[in-house]
C-alpha cells in the first residue's frame, strides 16, 4: 500500500449530506474485476448529464457544469471537503477506490459512515472527521480563494487551512502506523498465527459444530 | 461489575487479540461471497501467493448480476447478455474451483441472494461471526450472530487469515414494546425505527433490536429488520436467540446435528443480553404507533406513514435537512403532490435480500389474490430470494396468483434492488420496492424509489398508488 505522511493539495468542496456510496460510484461500474480505472466514473450521475456505461469513453459526455468538479478552479483537487455521513450505504470497496484513482487522498467531514471509513484506510485514502464547525471553516476559506491549498499532516494529526488555521484530528493508532509505513494488513496479522490457531483450538474444544467439513 | 451484552458477549467469545488501541483481531466463523466484491479479493492472495486459511468457512453464490428471466437463466452462465457481467461470475465460479470454496453456482437450486441462502442452509448459526463484502450482511444478526458487510480488502483478510481487525462498537439498545397491528410488517418495523433516529444515528452502534413487538416476529421478520440495520447506520443489528431461532435452525442442511445440536442448543441459550446489561443508547417505540410505512425521498430515512402527508423542505428548521428535502423533492418529481397516494406508480419490485423470503412472498400473494394489477403500471415483478424459496412457493402455488393477478415471476437474484442486471427502473419512473435503498440512481438512472412492506407493494400494484394495505384489504 501507497503510504500516507502529509499532504499538501487543492481543496474541493461537496457541499451535500448524506453522500452515500452509489452516488461515489453507481452500480454499473462495479462489474469491474480490477481495483483501478474507476476514477473516470467517481460521481458520475453527478458529474455527467448522461447515464454512464462501463467501458466508455468520458471525454465526450456531457457534464453537469455547477457540479464542482467539473469547475476549472477545482482541477487537480486532491482533498475532498465533505459533509455529514460520508459514504454511507453499500460496502462497496470500489468507492475509496473511486476516490483514489481520480487523485484525492484525503477526505474532510464532520462524519463517516463505518465501513466506508475502514474501507478507505487500506487504500491509502485518509478519512478525517473534524468538528462541523471547522469544517464549515474550510468551506468558507476554500470558496474565498481559487487555488488554495489544505495541508494534512498524519504525524502531528493536523489539517491546516489556506489561512494557516490549524485543525487537530484523531486516528486509532493502529491505523495510522499501517497507514504512515504503507503496510499490508494481512501480513501482519499472519505474524500471529500463533495467536489465532491457538484461539481455533480451544474454540474447536467449545464449540465444535463450527469446524465441520462442508462437503459440495 | 454490569452483565454482559448480546453484542458483548459475541465479541469475547471471537477475541483473538487485544491491542493496546482498542483495535482487536476478531475470529470469523463464516465468510459468505459474491461475485461482485470478490473477485479483486482472490486476485489479491494470488499475487501474495497466499491460500485461504480455512476453506470450510466459506460459502459462495452469484446474485448482484444474475438474470431473472427464465430465457436467460436456462443455459446458465451462459445466458447472461452482458459479456461484463457474465465475466464476472464465471470469474467466482473459477476462483471457487481454484481455491476449493463452496459454491452455489447459476445451475444449482440453493443457488440465491447471500443473505437468503445462508441462513435457509443453516450455514449462518447463532452464536457466530458472520462476515461477507456486501452491507446487508447485517441480515444474520436475527440469529444472535455477530454479522457485518466488510469491504473487498477485508475479505482477502478474511480468506487469508480467518480473522479481522475491529474496534468494539458501542452498544444500543432499540425496543419496541406492544403488539404490531394487523398487516404492519417487520419492514414497517425497521422503516420506523430508522424514521425515528435517522441514516447516522446507529452509525458506531451495534443496535440489539428487543421488546415484545421483535420477539413478535418469525425469523424472516427478524431478519427483515436486522437486514436494514446499515441503513440506519449500524453495521451491525442483533436479535436475541430464542425459541423461535432454534426452531428455524433446526434440521436445515448445515445445522448441527446429533450430539452437536444438544451441545450447541445449551450453548445458545446464553446468547441473550444479561438482564443487568448497560447499553450506552437505549430507545424505545410503542408498536401500536407503527402504520405502515413509505419512503417519499431519497434517502431511508425519508419515511412517513401512509396516512401522513409529504414533509417540504420549507417546513424544515435545520438547514442541511431544508437543502436535503429540496434536493429529494426535485429527484423525486414531488412538485404539486401533497400525499403518497397523489403519485402515480410505473413499476413495483417484490424481492431483494431484505423482503424475498416465503413468508414475504405468502404475504404479497394474499393481498393480489383475485385481484389484477392496475393497468397503469409499465411492470410488476417477484423475484424469489433463492432456488429454494422459489420451489416452496411454486408448492404453494403462489406463482400462479402473482402470474393470475399480473405480475411477472422471476428466477431468483438481487434484481431489482441495485439493477445491477437487466432489470431496472427507467428515468422518472416511480417504483414500490420491498427492497432497502431509495438512494438516487440506485434502481436506474434517473429512477424513483420508494421503499416499503411486501403488502404494501402487493396493494400498491392492484391499486397503482400507495394506499393503507389495512383498508385496501377490506375492499
Amino acid at each position: 500500500m501507497r503510504p500516507f505522511t502529509k499532504h499538501t493539495g487543492l481543496a474541493a468542496p461537496l457541499d451535500l449530506a448524506n453522500v452515500d456510496t452509489d452516488m461515489i460510484i453507481p452500480k454499473q461500474f462495479l462489474k469491474s474485476i480490477k481495483r483501478t480505472g474507476f476514477g473516470k466514473n467517481l460521481f458520475d450521475e453527478l458529474r455527467y448529464e448522461d447515464e454512464g456505461q462501463p467501458d466508455q469513453e468520458c471525454d465526450g459526455r456531457p457534464i453537469r457544469k455547477d457540479f464542482v468538479l467539473n469547475q476549472d478552479r477545482y482541477k487537480g483537487a486532491s482533498v475532498l471537503l465533505a459533509r455529514q455521513n460520508f459514504g454511507c450505504g453499500s460496502s462497496r470497496e470500489h468507492a475509496p477506490w473511486a476516490l483514489d484513482d481520480y487523485g484525492f487522498r484525503a477526505i474532510i467531514a464532520p462524519s463517516f459512515a463505518d465501513i466506508f471509513y475502514n474501507n478507505c484506510f487500506k487504500n491509502g485514502l485518509l478519512p478525517i472527521v473534524l468538528q462541523a464547525e471547522e469544517v464549515d471553516q474550510l468551506f468558507a476559506e476554500v470558496a474565498l480563494r481559487e487555488g488554495a491549498q489544505v495541508i494534512v499532516d498524519l504525524e502531528k494529526q493536523t489539517v491546516t487551512s489556506p489561512s494557516g488555521a490549524t485543525f487537530e484530528f484523531n486516528v486509532d493508532n493502529f491505523r495510522k502506523h499501517c497507514l504512515l509505513n504503507g503496510l499490508d494488513d494481512i501480513g501482519l496479522t499472519l505474524q500471529q498465527d500463533s495467536a489465532i490457531r491457538r484461539y481455533e483450538e480451544k474454540r474447536m474444544n467449545d464449540a465444535p459444530w463450527l469446524f465441520l467439513p462442508r462437503g459440495q | 461489575m454490569s452483565g454482559k451484552t448480546l453484542y458483548d458477549k459475541l465479541w469475547d467469545s471471537h477475541l483473538v487479540q487485544q491491542r493496546d488501541d482498542g483495535s482487536a483481531l476478531i475470529y470469523i466463523d463464516l465468510q459468505l461471497l459474491h461475485e461482485v466484491t470478490s473477485p479483486q479479493a482472490f486476485e489479491g492472495l494470488r499475487l501474495a501467493g497466499r491460500k485461504p486459511w480455512r476453506v470450510s468457512s466459506s460459502l459462495a453464490t452469484p446474485d448482484h448480476n444474475v438474470p431473472t428471466t427464465k430465457k436467460e437463466r436456462i443455459s446458465g452462465v451462459d445466458g447472461i447478455a452482458d459479456p461484463v457481467s457474465k465475466i464476472q461470475v464465471t470469474t467466482l465460479d473459477d476462483n471457487c474451483n481454484e481455491f476449493g470454496i463452496t459454491e452455489f453456482n447459476m445451475k444449482d437450486i440453493r443457488q440465491g441472494i447471500v443473505h437468503v441462502v445462508g441462513p435457509e442452509q443453516g450455514a449462518t448459526l447463532p452464536g457466530m461471526t458472520v462476515v461477507c463484502g456486501d452491507s446487508h450482511t447485517s441480515t444474520h444478526g436475527a440469529f444472535g450472530a455477530l454479522a457485518h458487510g466488510i469491504g473487498t480488502s477485508e475479505v482477502e483478510h478474511v480468506l487469508a487469515t480467518q480473522c479481522l481487525v475491529q474496534k468494539k462498537s458501542r452498544n444500543m439498545l432499540v425496543r419496541v414494546d406492544g403488539e404490531l397491528s394487523l398487516w404492519v410488517s417487520a419492514k414497517d418495523v425497521v422503516l420506523a425505527i430508522i424514521g425515528a433516529i435517522g441514516t447516522a444515528g446507529g452509525t458506531g452502534y451495534a443496535i440489539e433490536f428487543g421488546g415484545t413487538g421483535i420477539q413478535s416476529l418469525s425469523m424472516e421478520g427478524r431478519m427483515t429488520v436486522c437486514n436494514m440495520a446499515i441503513e440506519a447506520g449500524a453495521r451491525v443489528g442483533l436479535i436475541a436467540v430464542d425459541a423461535t431461532t432454534i426452531e428455524y435452525v433446526k434440521g436445515r442442511p448445515y445445522a448441527p446435528k446429533g450430539e452437536h445440536w444438544k451441545m450447541a442448543v445449551e450453548a445458545w441459550k446464553d446468547l441473550v443480553s444479561d438482564k443487568d446489561a448497560q447499553f450506552d443508547e437505549v430507545v424505545v417505540i410503542k408498536a401500536e404507533d407503527i402504520k405502515p410505512q413509505v419512503t417519499w425521498g431519497t434517502s431511508p430515512e425519508m419515511v412517513i406513514a401512509i396516512d401522513e402527508p409529504i414533509p417540504r423542505a420549507e417546513d424544515q428548521k435545520d438547514p442541511v435537512k431544508k437543502e436535503g428535502y429540496a434536493r429529494a423533492w426535485k429527484y423525486m418529481g414531488l412538485e404539486g403532490k401533497s400525499m403518497l397516494s397523489d403519485i402515480v406508480l410505473d413499476r413495483v419490485f417484490i424481492g431483494s435480500c431484505t423482503n424475498s423470503r416465503i413468508e414475504d412472498l405468502r404475504i404479497a400473494a394474499q393481498v393480489v389474490k383475485g385481484r389484477k394489477v392496475a393497468s397503469t403500471l409499465k411492470q410488476a415483478i417477484v423475484v424469489p430470494g433463492s432456488g429454494l424459496v422459489k420451489a416452496q412457493a411454486e408448492k404453494e402455488g403462489l406463482h400462479e396468483i402473482f402470474e393470475a393477478a399480473g405480475l411477472e415471476w422471476r428466477e431468483p437474484g438481487c434484481s431489482m434492488c441495485l439493477a445491477m442486471n437487466a432489470d431496472k427502473l427507467g428515468s422518472g419512473e416511480h417504483c414500490a420496492s420491498t427492497s432497502n435503498r431509495n438512494f438516487e440512481g440506485r434502481q436506474g438512472f434517473g429512477g424513483r424509489t420508494h421503499l416499503v412492506s411486501p403488502a404494501m407493494a402487493a396493494a400498491a400494484a392492484i391499486a397503482g398508488h400507495f394506499v393503507d394495505v389495512n383498508e385496501f384489504v377490506k375492499h
